[in-house]
């Protein structure tokens, strides 16, 4: 995935081509998320503008949602799912080895990878699932994932 | 000619390797000079058969599974594109005892045409139902519908085509089809296949609603974790529009329907419908008080029929063949067939489509043939994260809606997880109450901060503080979350965690637990 730097004129016309849908506000930090792999803190008030909501309104969703992020995305993202299902079949384990394999803890990141938990990618007779950078792996072991991460930086 | 290779392109597929299964067997097939034609199918829901191979032959189509690369060379020795024998020959795939068992309506196409295919889908009896519709009035296609009997495929259960006459009987300028395809509850994937494997039936589902209680537009609202469905999803509106079926004149009958997508943004219970309404309007996903109903006062204000992807998906099967063949399955009031999703800890899981009735024990051992793991079966959640935890003696419940109630479970939206006797019941009692504490939209105090309170309670308890007195309290905790919820979050999260206190009371206690 490769994003633009951020700016608040490609951010202006990004907003140009959501600003007028129907409940603009979530598809429009969608949009920029999209461009600029985050939503930095000074987006709020153009989208506030763009949409003809009050700041707050737009703070609100924006902190709402578990996808939207306000800071640069991480070069690599591995999302592990530690729902009921995934659970079942040994997830903590799985969750516990890619924090060794990795270096990094559940929900924090370094310089290379984000680790997050999930709740259910939908692949709950193939578990433990994960998703590496938008790929769904089934039957996940740490070590695929991080020949997965590898392979591609 | 060139043969036809069926290989998968579901995610769930996939993420076990189709992709690289399709390039080897592309590759392998150009290095022998054997002309072939592959074709990326929906899954056919044997999880575990999976990546399973199809050539079409004479006789019907063969399957090989589970096939990985280093299989394709052998294969090809074995002339499988002929239908050869090899060790992975499963034979035709409509004999396949664990499918042939299977009475598919809602799920009857998926993994058997290219999901993409307009004309794949009108020889398997695509838009038959939309185009009897067309000939009906409003009227008749709700009672049809209502006839049916068919209930909401989401969890709630409630008639199809009540709702829908709720909505037909509204007077509004504008009027919105909304499909709930948030599937967010682990262990359900049943949704995301049918988006995937089959996506022209949800959209001719729309449209008949739409039709039924004129509405001229619609709107999936679907997860973010499901790019491809999503993405799939897309491709087909594309083509229904080119085709001249979703746009100002729907077949060339001179009425409108359009649909498009919205993506959520990764938040459980924005699943909950009204939660749901507020996102697609672009807001925090809070939950409504009801009334006033989504059906009077629903997206924009406007009245609004909201179902579950397999709800809509049911309901061209039902137009093209009548009320009376999808009623003449299934037992007392759960009538037709439900897509059970076997997942967690089981050796053969996926998608099993029956008439309601079966037992959960049919399920677990007949179908998924007990644990992955090879120990005993303990405990089987029904229904996702807010459905009960059963214990092993409940296996021969009925899996229709009225003998789950009566089982103190929720059948939901079908989704069925087993757990092998390595689970620790109190942690699952505790994930209950800290899921419940992320996901929670924050409007009822009971669900936003009772879920906290509830984990740290569950924690004591497992750390033998007062156990007595907090298992109490926890009981009082959970009344108070039932009863001052005004969604099922709150309001059904006590159900798992009651449901392990009772049928697992050992693991509540710390000498037992020691």
């Amino acid at each position: 995935m490769s994003f633009t730097p951020w700016s608040s004129e490609a951010a202006s016309a990004v907003l140009d081509t959501t600003r007028d849908k129907p409940g603009p506000v979530l598809i429009s930090l969608q949009a920029l998320q999209n461009a600029f792999g985050y939503v930095p803190k000074e987006a709020v008030e153009m989208v506030a503008k763009a949409c003809n909501v009050s700041r707050a309104d737009v703070h609100g969703v924006l902190t709402f949602y578990h996808d939207l992020r306000t800071s640069p995305p991480p070069r690599n993202s591995v999302r592990i799912c530690v729902a009921e299902a995934c659970q079942s079949v040994g997830s903590q384990r799985l969750v516990d080895e890619t924090e060794r394999v990795f270096g990094t803890r559940m929900d924090e990141s370094n310089e290379d990878v984000e680790l997050k938990s999930v709740y259910c990618l939908g692949n709950c007779a193939l578990g433990p699932s994960a998703m590496v950078n938008g790929e769904l792996i089934g039957r996940s072991t740490a070590d695929a994932l991080h020949h997965l991460v590898k392979a591609k930086s | 000619m060139s043969i036809r290779i069926y290989v998968p392109k579901d995610a769930a597929v996939r993420s076990i390797g189709a992709d690289y299964v399709a390039l080897a067997i592309e590759a392998e097939s150009a290095k022998r000079g054997i002309s072939i034609d592959i074709v990326r199918n929906g899954t056919r829901g044997a999880l575990w058969l999976e990546p399973m191979v199809e050539v079409e032959t004479r006789e019907g189509r063969v399957a090989y599974g589970p096939v990985t690369v280093s299989d394709v060379d052998s294969l090809f020795d074995a002339s499988f594109h002929m239908g050869g024998q090899h060790k992975l020959s499963l034979g035709l795939t409509e004999d396949i005892p664990w499918l042939a068992r299977q009475d598919r309506v809602t799920f009857a196409r998926v993994g058997v045409i290219d999901p993409l295919s307009l004309a794949d889908y009108q020889e398997h009896g695509g838009l038959v139902g939309l185009r009897r519709a067309l000939t009906l009035e409003q009227e008749e296609i709700v009672t049809e519908v209502t006839q049916s009997g068919l209930r909401g495929r989401g969890g709630a259960g409630f008639p199809a085509g009540i709702k829908w006459r709720t909505v037909m009987a509204t007077q509004s300028d504008q009027k919105f089809i909304c499909c709930n395809a948030d599937e967010g509850d682990s262990g359900t994937f049943a949704d995301r296949m049918l988006m995937e494997g089959d996506p022209f039936t949800l959209l001719e589902g729309m449209t008949i609603a739409g039709l039924a209680v004129g509405a001229s537009e619609g709107v999936v609202y679907i997860r973010s974790e499901y790019p491809a469905a999503y993405a799939t999803l897309n491709q087909a509106i594309e083509f229904a529009r080119a085709f001249g079926w979703l746009g100002d004149n729907v077949l060339g009958s001179g009425r409108a329907f359009d649909i498009r997508t919205r993506l959520g943004g990764g938040s459980y219970v924005c699943g909950e419908e009204t939660a749901m309404l507020e996102s697609i309007e672009g807001k925090r996903g809070v939950v409504r008080s009801k009334p006033p109903l989504p059906a009077i006062f629903g997206l924009f204000g406007k009245p609004t029929v909201i179902n579950n992807v397999l709800t809509l998906a049911t309901v061209p099967a039902i137009l093209a063949d009548g009320a009376d063949a999808y009623m003449a399955r299934g037992v007392g009031r759960s009538v037709g067939t439900q897509v059970f999703q076997l997942g967690g800890n089981i050796a053969r899981g996926g998608i099993v489509e029956t008439a309601f009735g079966v037992t959960l024990e049919e399920l677990v051992n007949d179908y998924g043939s007990g644990t992955l793991s090879g120990l005993p079966v303990r405990a089987v959640q029904v229904g996702g994260p807010l459905g009960a935890y059963l214990p092993v003696s409940s296996l021969n419940v009925s899996m229709d809606y009225e003998s789950l109630l009566a089982a103190g479970g929720m059948l939901g939206h079908g989704g069925v997880v087993v757990f092998d006797e390595s689970v620790d019941m109190a942690q699952q009692a505790k994930f209950a109450m800290e899921f419940c504490a992320v996901e929670s939209c924050g409007k009822c105090t009971p669900c936003r901060l009772g879920s906290t309170r509830g984990a740290e309670t569950i924690l004591k308890i497992m750390n033998g503080e007062d156990v007595q007195d907090n298992k109490k309290l926890l009981l009082d905790l959970c009344e108070v979350m039932t009863d001052g919820s005004l969604c099922a979050m709150g309001g059904l999260t006590p159900l798992p965690v009651r449901s392990a206190m009772l049928h697992f009371s050992e693991d509540f206690d710390r000498r037992a637990r020691a």
